[in-house]
C-alpha cells in the first residue's frame, strides 16, 4: 500500500502565550512513498522526523494537510483504525505479559468479522515469531530478554496483524554496535520477506543509507531531499545534506568562482563552466581526493592513520571550515615522503566535489570538462 | 561503608529514636507478651502484692467469652464488605481522576479531604445523616429522619431506621459499611492514582495501534500494571479493617451500638479497650495477641496471593 503525504504541517503551540513562539515541527511535507519500499526518514533530533511518523500513525493530528493510504484519505482516521503496526523507540512491551501473549495482544483485540479461532492466532502468532526468529523464546517475560530480543518482539507484534503499514521510530538506538549491525539487515530482510511499506526514523546516516530503497533528509521540519541513499550522497542538492551524510564526513572549504576557475583559497582547483562568479561553500569527499605531485591543491599533512586496506591523510589548510582536512586515500600510495617534506598535494575527482552558494548554501552546479 | 572510628557518631544520632522506641514500643510489645501469658494478670491485684503463675488461662478466658465472637464476626463482617468496595471503588476514580485533564488537580484535593478530617467529626456527620430525632416507630412523634432517609421518601420508599433504638443488626452494618469506606477513598485514591500516574504512557499508545478496545486497555494493561500499588491498598486495607473501632465511637459513641443493644456492634480493639478499665491487662493482652495473630495469617494469605497476581 502506498502512503501519499500532502502538505503534512505540524505545529505544537507555544507552551506560555507571552514568551516564545510556536514551533513548526513539520513544515508542508509532500511525499509519495511507493507500495512495498523501505523508506528511512533521516535528520537530526529536532527536525520532525518522529513527528511525522506519529502522524502517520495516527497518534499525532497534523495541523493541515492529508495523508493517504493507498486512495483512501486517513487524515481523520483514528489510530485504532489505520491498521498500522507500530515500533516504539523503547519497544512499549507489555511487562507482565509473555513474548507470545504479546504477540497475541493485537489479535486478541479483533472483533466482529476479524474474529479468529484461537488455533489461528496461535498458528498466526508463531509464524510471526518464526520470521524474526524468536519461537523459543515464547515463554519469557520482556525483562528476561536483551534488547534486540526485545526489538524482534516488538517488530513481530506489529506484524502479527500485517498491518498495511510498518512504522519504525528509531528502532535500533538502544542496541550495541554490533547489534546494531546484525539487526538492521534483520530488518531489511522481514521487510524484503513481508513487502510491507515500512518507514523507519533514525538520526543515523550510515543505517538509514545501509538498508533503505530510499532516504528523506530532513531539517527544521523541511525536507531537504529525497532519493535513493547513493543518489543522494553523490548528488546533495544543499551543504546540509552533504555534511550529513556520510562518514567521515565532507570536508568544507571557504572559496569562490571566478571566470569559470574554482578557487579554494588561493588554490585554483578546478574548472567550472556554467557557473556564475560568487563566493561559495566547496564540499569534498573524503574518497575525492588524489594525491598528485603537482596538484593543484597544497595542504599540509599532520597525521597519519592507517586502517588496513587505506589510509586517512589528516592534514591542514587555510581555506577549511574545520580544523583538519580528512581524505581517505589507497594505502598502496606511499605518502610517507610527503609527511616529512611538510607538503601534500592534491587534485581533486570532480564527481566528488560539490559547490554551494555561500548564501544561500544550495548547490551550485556546474560542467565538468 | 562508615569507618568504625566514626560509628559512635552514629549511635549518638540514632540514639533519642531508639530509646524512645525501646521504651514506648519494644517493651510494651515484650510486656504485652508477658502479661498474656500471666495467668490472670490484674494491675490493681499486682500492686496489692499478688503473685501470678504463667499459663493461658487469660487466651481461655478471651476465646470462650460470648463477646469474643460478636467481636470477631463484627470485625470480620466489616472487613469483608468494606476492602473490596473501597478498593474498587477507588480504582474506577483515580482511572477517572486520571483520564480528565482540567479540574484534575482540584479535584484530586476535594477526594483527599476525608483524610485529613478527624475520624470522629466524620463519624458524628454521618451520625446525623442517618440519625431520627423523636421516636423512630411512632411516625406522630418523628421530628426528623436525618438526610439519607429524605432522599428515600423522595424516591417513594419508606423510612429506615438507621441507627437508633430498635434498628436492626443489617441497618447498622450498612451504615458502618457505607461510612468505613468514605473513610478510606481517599488514601487509596492517592496511592492508585500515583500508580497510574507512573505507568508508562507509551503502553496506552501500543495498545492503540493494536486497536484494542477501552475495557480490553482496562483489564489487561491498566490492572495488571497498578497490581503492585492494588495489593499494597489490599493488604493494608484488611490490616486497618481489623483493628477498626474509631469508625463506631464516631457514629454510635462509646457503648458500640444502638441504644436497646450496646455492644452490638463491637470491634476486637474494643473488646481490649473494655478490659482496661478494668485492670484486667492479661485478658486484654492477650486479646491483642489474638487480633495480632489474626492480622499475621491474613496478610500471610493476602501475600500469597499477591504472589501470583502481581506482576513484575
Amino acid at each position: 500500500m502506498k502512503v501519499v503525504l500532502k502538505n503534512l504541517t505540524k505545529i505544537f503551540p507555544s507552551r506560555s502565550k507571552k514568551a516564545g513562539e510556536e514551533v513548526v515541527a513539520v513544515n508542508n511535507f509532500n511525499f509519495e512513498i511507493p507500495d512495498g519500499k523501505l523508506i528511512g526518514l533521516l535528520g537530526p533530533s529536532g527536525c520532525g522526523k518522529s513527528t511525522t511518523l506519529y502522524m502517520i500513525s495516527g497518534l499525532q493530528k497534523p495541523s493541515s494537510g492529508q495523508i493517504f493510504f493507498g486512495e483512501e484519505d486517513v487524515t481523520e482516521l483514528s489510530t485504532e483504525n489505520r491498521g498500522i503496526g507500530l515500533v516504539f523507540q523503547n519497544y512499549a512491551l507489555y511487562p507482565h505479559m509473555t513474548v507470545k501473549q504479546n504477540i497475541l495482544f493485537p489479535l486478541q483485540n479483533l472483533r466482529g468479522k476479524d474474529k479468529m479461532s484461537k488455533e489461528a492466532m496461535l498458528e498466526r502468532a508463531y509464524e510471526a515469531a518464526r520470521l524474526v526468529q524468536i519461537e523459543e523464546l515464547m515463554e519469557r517475560k520482556p525483562s528476561e530478554l536483551s534488547g534486540g530480543q526485545q526489538q524482534r518482539v516488538a517488530i513481530a507484534r506489529a506484524l502479527v496483524k500485517m498491518p498495511q503499514v510498518l512504522l519504525l521510530d528509531e528502532p535500533l538506538s538502544n542496541l550495541d554496535a554490533r547489534l546494531r549491525l546484525q539487526t538492521r539487515e534483520e530488518i531489511r530482510r522481514i521487510q524484503k520477506e513481508t513487502k510491507i511499506t515500512t518507514i523507519f526514523v533514525t538520526h543515523d546516516q550510515e543505517e538509514a543509507m545501509s538498508i533503505s530503497d530510499m532516504i528523506v533528509v530532513m531539517k527544521l521540519g523541511v525536507v531537504q531531499q529525497i532519493g535513493a541513499p547513493q543518489d543522494v550522497y553523490d548528488n546533495p542538492a544543499n551543504l546540509f545534506v552533504a555534511k550529513f551524510l556520510g562518514t567521515p564526513p565532507i570536508n568544507v572549504f571557504e572559496g569562490c568562482v571566478k571566470e569559470g576557475k574554482l578557487y579554494i583559497g588561493d588554490d585554483c582547483v578546478m574548472d567550472v563552466a556554467g557557473a556564475e562568479d560568487q563566493e561559495v561553500y566547496v564540499g569534498v569527499r573524503p574518497e575525492g581526493f588524489v594525491v598528485d605531485e603537482n596538484g593543484p591543491m597544497h595542504c599540509v599533512p599532520t597525521n597519519l592513520e592507517v586502517m588496513g586496506r587505506d589510509v586517512s591523510v589528516v592534514a591542514t589548510h587555510a581555506a577549511s571550515v574545520n580544523p583538519q582536512v580528512r581524505s581517505i586515500i589507497n594505502s598502496d600510495i606511499n605518502v610517507r615522503s610527503c609527511m616529512e617534506s611538510g607538503e601534500i598535494r592534491y587534485t581533486l575527482k570532480s564527481h566528488k566535489t560539490f559547490v554551494f552558494n555561500k548564501e544561500t548554501e544550495e548547490r551550485v552546479y556546474f560542467e565538468v570538462k | 561503608m562508615v569507618e568504625s572510628k566514626h560509628q559512635w557518631k552514629a549511635w549518638l544520632y540514632l540514639a533519642p529514636a531508639i530509646v524512645l522506641l525501646l521504651v514506648f514500643t519494644v517493651w510494651p510489645i515484650i510486656n504485652t507478651v508477658r502479661l498474656a501469658f500471666l495467668d490472670g494478670y490484674n494491675s490493681l491485684a499486682n500492686v496489692g502484692g499478688q503473685t501470678f503463675t504463667f499459663g493461658v488461662k487469660n487466651f481461655l478466658d478471651v476465646v470462650n467469652s460470648t463477646d469474643f465472637f460478636k467481636c470477631l464476626k463484627n470485625t470480620m463482617l466489616l472487613c469483608v464488605l468494606t476492602v473490596p468496595i473501597s478498593t474498587l471503588l477507588a480504582l474506577l476514580i483515580a482511572v477517572a481522576l486520571n483520564s480528565i485533564k482540567p479540574l484534575q488537580k482540584v479535584l484530586q484535593t476535594i477526594f483527599f479531604l476525608p483524610y485529613v478530617t478527624n475520624s470522629i467529626a466524620i463519624g458524628m456527620v454521618f451520625a446525623a445523616m442517618f440519625n431520627i430525632i423523636g421516636t423512630p416507630h411512632i411516625e406522630r412523634l418523628i421530628q426528623s429522619k436525618g438526610i439519607v432517609n429524605n432522599i428515600i421518601e423522595a424516591f417513594g420508599g419508606t423510612h429506615i431506621n438507621w441507627i437508633n433504638q430498635g434498628s436492626e443488626y443489617w441497618a447498622n452494618i450498612v451504615v458502618m459499611v457505607f461510612y468505613i469506606v468514605w473513610n478510606a477513598l481517599p488514601f487509596k485514591i492517592l496511592v492508585l492514582l500515583g500508580g497510574l500516574q507512573s505507568i508508562n504512557k507509551q503502553y496506552y499508545d501500543a495498545a492503540k495501534v493494536d486497536s484494542t478496545p477501552r475495557w480490553r486497555v482496562f483489564s489487561k494493561i491498566t490492572v495488571p500494571l497498578l497490581s503492585p500499588m492494588i495489593a499494597y491498598v489490599v493488604i493494608t486495607g484488611f490490616i486497618g479493617g481489623f483493628k477498626e473501632y474509631t469508625s463506631i465511637v464516631g457514629v454510635f459513641g462509646a457503648k458500640m451500638g444502638p441504644a436497646h443493644d450496646p455492644g452490638r456492634l463491637n470491634t476486637i480493639v474494643g473488646m481490649i479497650y473494655d478490659a482496661l478499665p478494668q485492670s484486667n491487662y492479661g485478658y486484654a493482652s492477650a486479646a491483642a495477641l489474638i487480633l495480632f495473630g489474626i492480622i499475621f495469617v491474613v496478610t500471610m494469605i493476602n501475600m500469597q496471593v499477591s504472589k501470583k497476581r502481581v506482576h513484575y
